[in-house]
């Protein structure tokens, strides 16, 4: 089996095959925590860090795993990582854990975890599945923080508002605020996450439509090129 | 039958080794971690504590002046920690660490600080997980909503108002959140019902009594 290239594992992570937003994977955590940009920007740093020590792990020990037990190792692995990354959290960043409360220990439902371990980890070397790990946590992430300034700049009215709880009280003032009066309450509620999620997609599905086209017409205008695709 | 014998021990022991490693890992963070994380608790209720007593209205450590008080009316769980603070020999103030165990979220950790006399000084949230930007707003961080129950007393205001304005009551709420506000209020008072039932005499035998303030 051919391992994949960097950039391919790159763009696949954090684009074409992004696990929030392409896998739809671990929505759970992603619709519940992304009420503000820095709530999500916690919770996607927490969910990169777990995927990509979990993704080292399991490549290492791809050898010996036998297949039949392989799935209680991954979660039993993945289960450690989280518990460790969630006393950490408590320990230096204990107002942002309090905020991301139950969602930190539900890290280890996130099925885009248990995907990534079995589906790539553990049939690719440890540098790839490092690069994996980081290139889709990264993606998760991202998706994480967008949805999250979304909902709270029509929500709140502000961007990156609590942001000491995350970076100490120097940045306090890193909060952008747009508009003072009472903002869109649907946004805050679940069903703003879900609504912002949709136009998310959407709006990958539309750019990556827009390139598919050019690509189309560039290689009808040179049949050669396309002849060699 | 031996072949597939030896497959289910050599996978049981694999399964045991990663157990184990597992729980060596997170037990040695635990170690690393536990003092900070115990240091951060209780910072967050001595950060509490002297704002609903501030360090010149008492001369005592209330945080080590410590009564555990088991009633289900302060927490059905468990024993609720009382601190008390003292100005030269005088009772202060009782801050009982209740809980309101309906949240919307889950239990909802209060600070309820009382006179003697049992007038309110004020309540904080310690811990709640009430849904963001929807039932936060008991959160001092978020709105002053907490600061409704300042000077409030078992008679002020009568047993029946202590609800939700939803509900014929006296106190505010977030529209779509009443949930929250009805779980604080309760608490809030089921810690004043105690209070004047058992709580002053018991922390304070020497100190005013009801309704001699």
């Amino acid at each position: 089996m051919t391992q994949p290239s960097y950039s391919t594992i790159t763009r696949d992570g954090l684009w074409y095959n992004n696990p929030a937003t392409v896998q739809l994977l671990g929505l759970c955590p992603l619709l519940a925590v992304t009420g503000t940009a820095v709530n999500g920007l916690g919770l996607g740093l927490a969910t990169l860090l777990v995927l990509v020590l979990s993704n080292v792990t399991v490549s290492l020990i791809r050898d010996w795993v036998r297949p039949e037990i392989r799935i209680p190792i991954f979660i039993v692995v993945i289960a450690s990582f989280v518990t460790a990354v969630e006393l950490i959290m408590d320990a230096w960043f204990h107002d942002l854990h309090k905020i991301l409360g139950i969602f930190i220990p539900l890290i280890v439902t996130n099925c885009a975890i248990l995907a990534r371990a079995e589906s790539f980890a553990s049939r690719n070397s440890v540098p790839r599945a490092f690069a994996d790990g980081l290139a889709m946590g990264l993606g998760f992430a991202a998706v994480l923080v967008l949805l999250g300034a979304f909902r709270e700049l029509l929500g709140h009215g502000t961007l990156f508002q609590q942001a000491d709880l995350m970076f100490g009280p120097a940045f306090a003032d890193l909060q952008l605020t747009l508009f003072e009066r009472q903002g869109m309450l649907a946004a805050i509620l679940p069903p703003g996450a879900f609504i912002g999620l949709g136009l998310l997609i959407a709006a990958m599905n539309v750019i990556n439509q827009r390139r598919e086209r050019r690509r189309r017409a560039e290689a009808a205008v040179q049949p050669a090129e396309q002849a060699g695709a | 039958m031996s072949l597939p014998l030896r497959d289910m021990a050599r996978s049981g022991l694999l399964l045991t080794a990663f157990a184990v490693a597992g729980a060596l890992l997170v037990g040695l963070i635990w170690q690393a971690t536990a003092e900070r994380i115990a240091e951060n608790a209780r910072q967050a209720v001595l950060r509490q504590i002297d704002e609903l007593v501030p360090p010149d209205a008492r001369d005592n450590d209330p945080y080590h002046d410590m009564v555990e008080i088991a009633d289900w009316r302060l927490d059905p769980r468990g024993p609720t920690p009382v601190y008390r603070a003292f100005l030269d020999g005088e009772p202060v103030a009782a801050l009982y660490a209740a809980t309101a165990p309906n949240g919307y979220g889950g239990p909802i950790r209060l600070l309820v600080a009382v006179c003697p006399n049992g007038v309110l000084i004020g309540v904080r949230v310690v811990s709640h997980r009430e849904t963001p930007g929807l039932g936060d707003y008991i959160d001092r961080a978020r709105s002053d909503w907490i600061d409704q129950f300042d000077g409030r007393s078992l008679d002020a205001p009568p047993e029946y108002f202590w609800r939700p304005r939803r509900e014929g009551g006296a106190f505010d709420h977030a529209t779509g959140a009443t949930i929250t506000a009805r779980a604080v209020v309760d608490a809030v008072h089921h810690v004043l019902d105690y209070h004047r039932a058992r709580g002053s005499r018991l922390l304070f035998p020497d100190g005013p009594r009801m309704g001699q303030p």
